[in-house]
């Protein structure tokens, strides 16, 4: 009965986003206020249905109800109630529903939050959000329905893919979605505005807010699949180039370069057509990202949940969405009222420049990603892009952005003086050098492109910090002043130092575990050990151990130094028998300047067992750089400017409701 | 302003581009993987039978009549996925499937067999190298061979009954004529 409201609350919350879709846009054309009036409450009813289906989903995990074909075929009666709960998005047709149910929360959040915002400009938003959300309910209700029975119900369902059942993984989905779909407000904005005719200083706050939320959750969600990919697939990577991570990433590259553009736009009313066509882009390739996933056309180990069929209707979405949006930035462009001028070397110049090598890099994924697709549709010839294509595209353009990133902030808006920002960071050059120089010093000249990445991660860190303590004076006055200073800094501030800061130490975390990972593979029997990297790692046995819903075969290791025993470490791998599948459990001991990792194979001839063991220095730099971006961004999106001081317009005459003239 | 109205049109002409690639791309099987050996004569090898059978397998058996040749290895979960078809196949008596233990241990590929039923009428052992003259990377993996011993088809991934009656058993068909 549930799975039934769940169903039809679907089918309801399809026919008020078709009324979402259209009476608020003609009400926006025509001024009538009863029409534009319509967009908020329908936005909260789309929230309740969508809630409603998404939330008797999550019931009929909750409650084992194999009735469900979905449900049948992707839990099980012995799953910890947490992995029922998150197999709701572990399979095509869940994670599509929760993909709404993001977007119908993202949908509501504009109608609640969005007070401020002309009522035009607001129904015009939800409008075309509401045409986002019909294509994905129909999406959902004639290819992938969630409630579609299964007659008859078997008594147990077959269970979930063991590799999903995993506390990482459980909440990697939702907050990419968080990110994908929270850009889905970014492309609303610009397509209103191109519809409207007008990008002033006012969209840009309003937009920013929106923008710098999905960044957060997409920054988290990448972060969270790396860190999935890292400690259970077993290899010691934890970043592949993988299709998907790459879909993944590309809406983050442009993102960050929206976030970046957006800030010019408010601030100097400069680079606006260049924005709209970030903000159209950013989602257009989260759309991108979801149809590289589910259709199938790039193969990667993300296959688990594709099929063609939903891919071309996935690729029709996206060529309304996508196609409408380019297509109505080409004719309204053009008309765009061009904004503050500004020299090449200024604050302006940096952040284009930063957006300038974004995109590239953004494009140099794409070309790696889609090339053998290419090629395989030109030539059906099957290729596959590896990491070194992108070690010899993508690392050179990073190089010169974190680069420019360290000195950006230092220049001032319209026009800055190169020579004085570098000057300021004498300080920060010398320690940077000083610690690429100490690095090839320590570990030998075959270090140089590690001294060079940690020199670079150095230099921004320093740069950054020596930006800050410009801002509030420090040692230039006594120090309760500077942290009166300090304590005054506007969010926003502190946010991108933050954020910097924490690139600096994902570079750093890159560099290390590219340069200096060792891998050690032995057949090791009980009672003997191996020595890595300085550490010994001993096997003392091998035993089986049942666990909830699968037997494991769990190793006891003691990692010593120096003889003296620092942790005990049990990896672990584990047979499901419900799904025939097995799954590595990984021990990882941190000291969070290095890892140990450890995985047990399979028993050889010899009776021994195949250790995998890697010593992994600055890996957890990585995270811990991501999540201090994360941070930042958060930080500044608490700043107060997005909440109070509601943005006024200037006064200006409406444009004409009906097409605008030309010229 | 000439330039820049010309500019505007840019994303939309990529992205038609881009789209157009997506649909063609639709229908390739990503899966399908070519293997430099189609149509080239098997490898040669010998290989010896696992304990407790009396034949090992040998490119002398693919002579003369149309066989399938299927790797497999009794760590390989796919292959145990697998198994349940090519048991099928195999009892309908259409064609010889021959099997390449590979990587295995073979005492654990034995008791594989006895537990799971033999669908093989040749088994060999190999401790990799056969499997890297065929060009196996990955197991289970099945070839279509046809008489002259040329291998003509290559499956990567465990068999479903609609790959052996869709592709495999027409192909055979085919090579039989």
């Amino acid at each position: 009965m549930i799975d039934e409201i769940g169903h039809f609350a679907l089918v309801l919350a399809l026919g008020i986003a078709a009324i979402q879709a259209s009476l608020p846009l003609i009400g926006a054309a025509r001024r009538e206020a009863a029409l534009i009036a319509l967009a908020r409450p329908a936005a909260m009813a789309q929230l309740l249905f969508i809630g409603i289906g998404f939330f008797a989903l999550m019931h009929a995990y909750a409650v084992s109800d194999f009735s469900l074909v979905n449900v049948a075929t992707n839990s099980s009666r012995a799953k910890p109630l947490l992995y029922k709960l998150t197999g709701v998005w572990s399979n095509h047709e869940g994670s599509m529903l929760l993909w709404v149910f993001i977007l119908a929360v993202f949908g509501a959040a504009v109608a609640v939050f969005g007070g401020n915002l002309p009522p035009t400009l607001r129904a015009r938003v939800l409008a075309v959000q509401a045409m986002i959300g019909v294509g994905f309910l129909l999406f959902i209700l004639f290819t992938s329905n969630p409630f579609a029975r299964l007659v008859p119900a078997p008594l147990d369902g077959a269970g979930l893919n063991p590799i999903l059942q995993d506390r990482g993984l459980a909440f990697h989905p939702p907050c990419l979605y968080l990110g994908y779909v929270g850009f889905s407000i970014s492309f609303c904005f610009a397509v209103a505005a191109l519809i409207e005719g007008r990008v002033d200083p006012a969209w840009a706050r309003w937009v920013r807010p929106w923008t710098l939320a999905a960044w957060c959750a997409l920054t988290t969600g990448i972060a969270m699949g790396s860190w999935w990919s890292y400690y259970t697939l077993g290899w010691g990577g934890w970043w592949y180039w993988d299709p998907v991570e790459n879909a993944s990433f590309m809406p983050w590259l442009i993102g960050t370069a929206l976030l970046h553009s957006a800030v010019v736009v408010e601030k100097r009313d400069a680079l606006k057509t260049w924005t709209i066509l970030l903000a159209i882009l950013t989602f257009s390739l989260s759309l991108i990202g979801t149809f590289l996933v589910r259709s199938g056309v790039l193969t990667s180990v993300h296959a688990f949940a594709s099929d063609p069929r939903r891919g071309v209707f996935i690729l029709l979405l996206i060529g309304i969405a996508t196609g409408g949006a380019l297509l109505l930035f080409a004719i309204r462009a053009p008309s765009l009222e061009g904004g503050g001028l500004f020299a090449p070397i200024s604050r302006e110049g940096g952040l284009l420049l930063n957006n300038l090598l974004l995109t590239t890099a953004c494009a140099t994924v794409l070309l790696g990603t889609l090339y053998p697709l290419f090629l395989d549709v030109v030539v059906h010839q099957k290729v596959s892009v590896g990491p070194p294509f992108y070690a010899a595209t993508f690392v050179p353009i990073m190089i010169p952005l974190l680069l420019a990133m360290a000195v950006g902030p230092m220049l001032s808006w319209k026009r800055g003086d190169l020579l004085a920002a570098l000057q300021r960071l004498k300080f920060a050059f010398l320690l940077a050098a000083a610690t690429a120089v100490a690095t090839m010093a320590l570990m030998g000249a075959r270090s140089l492109g590690a001294a060079c990445g940690l020199g670079i991660a150095a230099w921004l860190l320093l740069a950054t910090v020596a930006e800050w303590a410009e801002r509030v004076r420090l040692f230039a006055e006594p120090l309760g002043g500077s942290l009166r200073r300090a304590a005054r800094l506007p969010r926003a501030a502190w946010g991108m130092t933050l954020a910097h800061a924490g690139m600096a130490v994902v570079i750093a975390g890159i560099t290390g575990s590219t340069a200096w990972s060792v891998e050690r593979i032995a057949s090791v029997h009980p009672g003997q050990s191996v020595d890595l990297a300085g550490y010994t790692v001993a096997l003392d046995g091998v035993h089986e151990v049942p666990g909830a819903d699968y037997n494991a075969l769990r190793a006891d290791l003691r990692l010593l130094r120096d003889g003296r025993q620092i942790a005990a470490m049990h990896p672990e791998k584990r047979f499901y028998p419900l799904e025939d599948g097995t799954q590595t459990d990984v021990a990882i001991r941190t000291n969070l300047l290095a890892d140990i990792y450890a995985v047990i194979g399979e028993r050889d001839q010899s009776g021994g067992y195949v250790l995998r063991l890697y010593y992994n220095p600055l890996v957890p730099w990585i995270w811990l750089g991501a999540a201090l971006m994360a941070l930042g961004g958060l930080v500044s999106l608490s700043d107060r400017r997005h909440r109070v001081g509601a943005p006024a317009r200037r006064a200006r005459p409406l444009p004409a409701p009906a097409v605008q003239p030309a010229e | 302003m000439t330039m820049r109205r010309w500019l505007v049109w840019l994303p939309a002409l990529g992205f038609a581009l881009l789209i157009a690639a997506f649909y063609m791309g639709l229908g390739i099987d990503a899966t399908a993987l070519p293997s430099a050996l189609i149509d080239e004569p098997a490898p040669s090898f010998q290989l010896p039978p696992l304990p407790g059978h009396q034949h090992g397998f040998s490119t002398a058996d693919l002579k003369g009549h149309v066989s399938l040749v299927n790797t497999f290895a009794s760590w390989c979960a796919p292959c145990r996925e697998e198994h349940p078809t090519l048991t099928a196949l195999a009892e309908q008596k259409r064609v010889p499937i021959y099997g390449i233990n590979y990587k295995d241990k073979p005492d654990a590929a034995t008791a594989w067999l006895q537990s799971l039923g033999d669908p093989y009428d040749r088994v060999g052992a190999d401790d990799g190298r056969v499997g890297i003259d065929w060009g196996v990377y990955g197991v289970p993996e099945t070839f279509v061979v046809d008489r002259a011993g040329r291998i003509r088809y290559k499956h990567v991934g465990p068999l479903t009954p609609q790959d052996v009656n869709r592709t495999i058993l027409p192909l055979v068909t085919r090579l039989e004529r």
